[in-house]
């Protein structure tokens, strides 16, 4: 029995004509946490998008555990436990906090108890949303709405959480932060998918790590190896 | 309109609230009895009756494309088209049973109405709901004038025409008990003679469907289907990742919306009793979502007031000069109908202006249309389309 969560075998997904992903293959393990990096059109999200389902693939397939959940419609791929956390903070502007993270859990529809454990345990993740727990989503800064939105994700209780550019315009101060609640999830059990543009912050959390590079990848390794490969440093942590 | 002011004074306390609260139902319900009666005592008013009727109509109409528009946030421009369906289903099946059927052909003739709007929209819908905004705009305008066409050249020989249902000669049965209660409940009274007039009788009609669509939408919208309806408005990829079915909850507000047409169609029918194509215009549609946007998308008080407005005001002015009590030219009196597209459309732009989120705005529409808001509306119009057909463009810069 393998401890595999999610493998993608030869992934290929095209935007109309343009071939954005030339035969992907990753795998994550239970516990882990695993990221995608790479430069800006290198796959990164349509990686994502196509594992969530948003995108379906045209070729290859996706398993979750030892289920195809490829070609699945998103509230589907969802339902089955793999979690997206969109990029750019989508939260839901004109919600309040806790009705935000109630939409989370909205798959949950008959597990009240939990549903009110997950919020505790969202709130301890990050105090800063119990105390504006009743202020709308949209009036939240950009570090608190990031937060909502990996509480929201969270809440469904993912058997994979699938991060899309958690740090995307956030202060260096707030992206610490977010890594280290990353961590924290990650210690109590959660099994994360990681897509960032900030190489080092997500290599230095990561256990493994896969390079992108125009639809395909170019390097794989553990975080440590490849935060000290010279390629990667040179390329995407800028250094000369 | 004293009672319901004496009845909305703010007062100390939930338990106060509450109390006026139920002041201010039990005097507008007083007051939904009392008027009608009252134009119907009184001589020469019994036309407004008449108005109340088709303002309820209205209401109804448009309390149905509210779901649509203002819960789901699909814009429909072909909506009269779920009416028509209702009202020639009902005419036609209820002529085909009304020997059967006799006085309960309206009742009966109600579900398959509802049927015939919920189906429609669910046909339109399937193939149509993947589109966005103003492509979904154009195809339902289209969807309308498609029904409308239709109906007019006589398809399949059911329509008749132009010239209408029912056939010359032949008539819809009147209601259980509208005939009784005319030719029984009359009386004198100092400001004239009372008849429970058939207009009257339709009047607590319409207004039981409303009350029922009314308490029918409010559950919806504290119902998980509510809820989602809310967070698709909001941010469509996002209410995807929670889990929500986009596609089956559009449907659902498509078909519901349909459905309350079509029994707002079977009932014009039958209080008309007579439909022709000409009653399910473009324009027509255009003045239900104008009702909405004037009164508040998603809001039930504010379509209410929108429908009382758009529909009341110019069938008032109308309804008057016919009477003689407003002295209007005989040729004004004919370009009335004429000129309320001009007034909405000052009125609209206006609006936009001045109160863009409607007379009586839903709470969390109200902060949707604010300037501040800009910019996060503008993030928010990318919908689970333009992921689907993005090109390899960057927007990742910070």
């Amino acid at each position: 029995m393998s401890n595999t969560v999610l493998s993608v075998e030869n992934v290929h997904t095209f935007y109309g004509q343009i071939e954005a992903l030339k035969g992907i293959s990753l795998y994550v393990d239970s516990g882990e946490i695993v990221t995608l990096i790479g430069a800006n059109g290198a796959g990164k999200s349509t990686t994502l998008n196509t594992i969530s389902g948003l995108l379906s693939p045209k070729a290859g397939s996706i398993k979750l555990f030892d289920e195809v959940i490829s070609g699945l419609p998103v509230h589907k791929v969802t339902a089955k436990g793999v979690v997206q956390v969109p990029e750019g903070r989508r939260i839901f502007p004109r919600m309040t906090v806790e009705e935000n993270l109630n939409m989370g859990a909205f798959l949950r529809n008959k597990d009240a108890a939990g549903i009110k454990e997950s919020m505790g345990r969202v709130f301890d993740l990050f105090p800063r949303l119990k105390e504006r727990r009743t202020q709308k989503g949209g009036t939240l800064s950009g570090g608190e709405q990031q937060m909502l939105a990996m509480g929201r994700g969270i809440m469904a209780k993912p058997k994979l959480l699938m991060l899309d550019e958690p740090s995307m315009g956030l202060a260096p101060v707030v992206v610490e932060t977010i890594f280290e609640t990353i961590e924290k999830l990650n210690q109590e059990g959660t099994t994360i998918l990681l897509v960032e543009q900030n190489a080092a912050m997500a290599l230095s959390v990561a256990h493994r790590g896969y390079v992108l590079e125009v639809g395909s990848i170019a390097l794989e390794g553990l975080g440590t190896e490849l935060l000290h490969n010279e390629q990667v440093r040179k390329t995407y942590l800028g250094e000369s | 309109m004293g009672g319901t002011k004496t009845a909305s004074t703010p007062t100390n306390g939930s338990k106060g609230s509450t109390r006026s609260k139920t002041l201010l139902y039990v005097g507008l319900a007083l007051l939904m009895i009392i008027v009608p009666v009252t134009f119907q005592a009184a001589t020469g008013l019994g036309f407004l009756v008449r108005i109340l009727v088709v303002v309820g109509i209205w209401v109804l109409l448009a309390l149905g494309l509210n779901i649509v528009v203002g819960y789901a946030g699909l814009l429909d421009l072909g909506y009269i088209a779920f009416y028509a369906m209702g009202a020639y289903a009902g005419v036609l099946i209820g002529q085909s049973f009304s020997s059967v059927l006799g006085g309960a052909t309206y009742w009966v003739m109600l579900v398959p109405a509802a049927i015939a709007g919920a189906v429609t929209g669910l046909a339109l819908g399937f193939p149509v709901l993947r589109l966005r905004g103003d492509y979904l705009a154009i195809v339902t305008l289209g969807f309308g004038e498609i029904v409308r066409i239709c109906l007019n050249n006589n398809i399949f020989g059911l329509t008749n025409g132009a010239t209408g249902l029912p056939k010359g000669g032949d008539q819809l049965v009147p209601p259980f008990g509208a005939i009784w209660l005319q030719d029984h409940v009359r009386f004198d009274t100092p400001i004239g003679q009372f008849v429970f007039s058939q207009n009257l009788f339709w009047y607590f009609i319409v207004v039981l469907l409303c009350i029922i669509a009314i308490i029918v939408i409010t559950r919806l919208d504290d119902s998980r289907l509510g809820r989602a309806w809310v967070a698709m408005r909001e941010n469509e990829v996002a209410a995807a990742a929670c889990g929500v079915n986009i596609m089956t909850q559009k449907l659902w507000a498509f078909s519901l919306g349909a459905l309350s047409g079509g029994v707002a169609g079977v009932t014009f029918a039958y209080v008309q009793q007579f439909i022709s194509p000409e009653s399910f215009t473009f324009m027509e549609s255009v003045f239900v979502v104008c009702i909405i946007v004037l009164g508040g998308m998603g809001s039930i008080r504010g379509v209410i007031v929108g429908a009382l407005l758009i529909r009341g005001i110019p069938d008032l002015i109308q309804g008057l000069a016919v009477a003689g009590v407003l002295k209007l030219p005989g040729s004004a009196i004919s370009m009335i109908s004429g000129y309320r597209f001009l007034v909405f459309g000052l009125l609209m732009v206006i609006m936009m202006a001045v109160r863009p989120q409607g007379i009586i705005p839903s709470s969390r529409r109200a902060r949707e249309l604010r300037p501040d808001d800009e910019r996060q509306l503008e993030e928010e119009d990318q919908t689970m389309w333009d992921v689907e057909h993005r090109e390899q463009v960057s927007v990742h810069n910070p």
